[in-house]
């Protein structure tokens, strides 16, 4: 459903977005995952048609976001990270008008608008001014106008910031009710949100896909153990055999490197072993040429680390920057 | 068209709950309202005094008291116009920018020129209505004139005044296309219809190219023969381009949206 291809966005000499790649199945909910600044809203801006990408392709539903845009712009609904509410409108004459602007049939239109103001629960909101909601309402009626035309993909940026625990959990429920029949991208910085929500996980720093994966094995590569990752030029099933003696090791992966037959083995050893060096012993000891070595929990232990440990009220000069 | 449609009816609703109509309408009537008592009082006076003379044994001098007050009473329009109109548009773009709303515009299946002509025609009908009970005064007038002055004088004056309006709405909406503070737009609009304005006195002045250029940009030099009820082709050709390249300009700001934003 959607597919991103070397997407880059520079703004000046600064890259927001670095080379990332990556693709959502239908029905599938993928998250973003990553520290504030990390390129979260400059990619969703770009699937969205909002900004141009410098570089590479991203294509929703086949068309592509820059060349088609009216195509994509009519198959997705977006949540930016701060609601885009009319402050002077009543929650339901904003649905109305938003289920306008995106070709919503004009007979079908009071149906979807009671539908969005359904799933968002604001159906008792809808004659208030939206300037009289508190937060938590004005987040779920920018809910409410994502999902108001019925779109194939949605995307929601930050979509539980801001709510109070319970309606974190509604909103959460919300979005995995949408699945299946939607292709869902939503962005956070909190790391249990994407292990409640998400089938699959992109992590991005500093513009970068550090990792891409189920929860599950994020979590697992958290907790269970050191991955080790190597690149030899060996044959595939020697290696696997050698790699798998070491005692410690509990799994193996191998997957080619492009040419020349190197292979790239990730190893799994438990907890708290540092099998480096008997890897290395291993490996030159049957003569096989040695290329890298390299600890590779680390930097997804520093980015967990920031998104962990940061304060769930966002740093308002920050966030500011970013709009 | 729809989504034109669309945008135009959300702006109307917008100018209804809004405290800048609330406060620049009401603002326009009143002071449009003194200024035409006004001109009318002195215009019966005058028309009293000359026929007050006739009786006393000079020519009766033909005094047409509709007219003068219509064409005194339009001119003034024109000055408030070039004052209160460019509040009217300071928001329309620094605001949805502001709040964030024109993300959601710009990432619906609708055009830029939809969004823009969408929000020039709200303007302009806001406009009609704030000018619209002026009509009546002078429609007033005219009805109860002995005898009924042509009525292409008020269709021709009023004529100056939506092309005049307009072009202020067109070049408000630009400016505020380039901002995120509206009252920065609104300072700017005013500035240069101000600077429009200004140049007229100079233009006076002088007799080179200069001056001839001057009087050519001076915004009430082309309004002034619509006052007078006369429809001339270099104010049509002058508002219209106006309010074209206005139009076209926003067009491309709002273009511009997507690739300045970091």
């Amino acid at each position: 459903m959607i597919e991103v291809q070397d997407l880059t966005k520079s703004f000046g000499d600064k890259t927001a977005v670095d080379h990332i790649s990556f693709s959502v199945k239908k029905g599938e909910i993928l998250g973003f995952l990553g520290p504030n600044g990390a390129g979260k809203t400059t990619t969703m801006r770009v699937l969205t048609g909002y900004l141009p990408a410098t570089g590479g392709t991203a294509k929703i539903a086949g068309f592509d976001v820059f060349d088609d845009s009216m195509e994509v712009r009519r198959r997705i609904g977006y949540l930016p990270e701060n609601p885009p509410l009319y402050f002077d409108m009543t929650v339901g004459s904003y649905l109305d008008f938003v289920a306008r602007i995106k070709n919503v049939p004009p007979e079908k239109r009071a149906a979807r608008v009671e539908a969005a103001l359904e799933m968002a629960k604001i159906t008792d909101k809808r004659n208030e001014l939206i300037k009289r909601l508190s937060r938590g309402y004005k987040q779920r009626v920018g809910l409410a106008q994502a999902i108001v035309h019925d779109p194939d993909v949605i995307i929601l940026d930050e979509p539980t910031v801001g709510l109070d625990p319970k309606q974190i959990i509604e909103v959460r429920n919300l979005i995995k009710g949408l699945a299946g029949s939607h292709t869902i991208i939503l962005s956070t910085h909190i790391l249990p949100e994407v292990s409640m929500t998400c089938d699959r996980v992109v992590i991005i720093n500093r513009g970068k896909i550090v990792a891409v994966d189920t929860p599950e094995n994020l979590t697992l590569q958290l907790k269970g153990g050191e991955r080790i990752r190597v690149e030899v030029q060996a044959p595939e099933k020697p290696l696997r055999d050698a790699l798998a003696q070491i005692s410690g090791v509990r799994k193996v992966e191998i997957s080619a490197l492009g040419s020349a037959g190197r292979l790239v083995a990730t190893v799994e050893a438990n907890q708290g072993q540092d099998l480096r060096s008997q890897i290395a012993a291993k490996v030159v000891g049957q003569g096989w040429a040695l290329y890298e070595l390299r600890g590779m929990n680390l930097s997804l232990e520093e980015i967990f680390l920031q998104l962990t440990t940061e304060d769930a009220t966002q740093n308002p000069t920050e966030k500011a920057e970013r709009n | 068209m729809r989504g034109l449609y669309a945008i135009y009816r959300k702006e109307m609703s917008h100018y209804f709950v809004s405290p800048v109509a609330y406060a620049v309408v009401p603002i326009f009537l009143i002071l449009s309202a003194v200024f035409f008592n006004m001109y009318l009082a002195d215009g019966i006076k005058a028309s009293f005094e000359a026929s007050m003379e006739a009786t006393q044994g000079g020519a009766a001098i033909p005094f047409d008291v509709p007219s003068a007050v219509l064409g005194a009473f339009l001119s003034l329009v024109g000055t408030i116009l070039l004052f209160l109109t460019p509040l009217l548009t300071m928001g329309v773009y620094s605001e949805e920018r502001k709040r964030g709303t024109m993300e959601l515009l710009l990432t619906s299946p609708i055009t830029d020129w939809q969004i823009v002509l969408g929000k020039f025609f709200a303007s302009v009908s806001l406009f009609i209505i704030m000018i619209l009970p002026t009509v009546l005064y002078v429609v007033y007038m005219f009805a109860h004139s002995e005898p009924v002055p042509p009525w292409r004088l008020i269709a021709g004056g009023y004529l100056g005044v939506l092309l005049l309006g307009a072009t202020l709405l067109a070049i408000g909406s630009f400016l505020s296309a380039l901002t995120e503070n509206q009252i920065v737009a609104g300072v700017l609009v005013l500035g240069i219809s101000l600077l429009l304005w200004v140049v007229g006195f100079f233009a006076g002045t002088g007799n080179g190219v200069v001056a001839q250029t001057l009087q050519y940009v001076a915004i009430l030099q082309h309004y002034n023969p619509f006052v007078r009820g006369v429809i001339d082709t270099t104010g049509l050709i002058f508002f219209g381009s106006w309010i074209f390249f206005a139009i076209f300009l926003t067009m491309r700001a709002v273009d511009s949206m997507r690739w300045r934003r970091a």
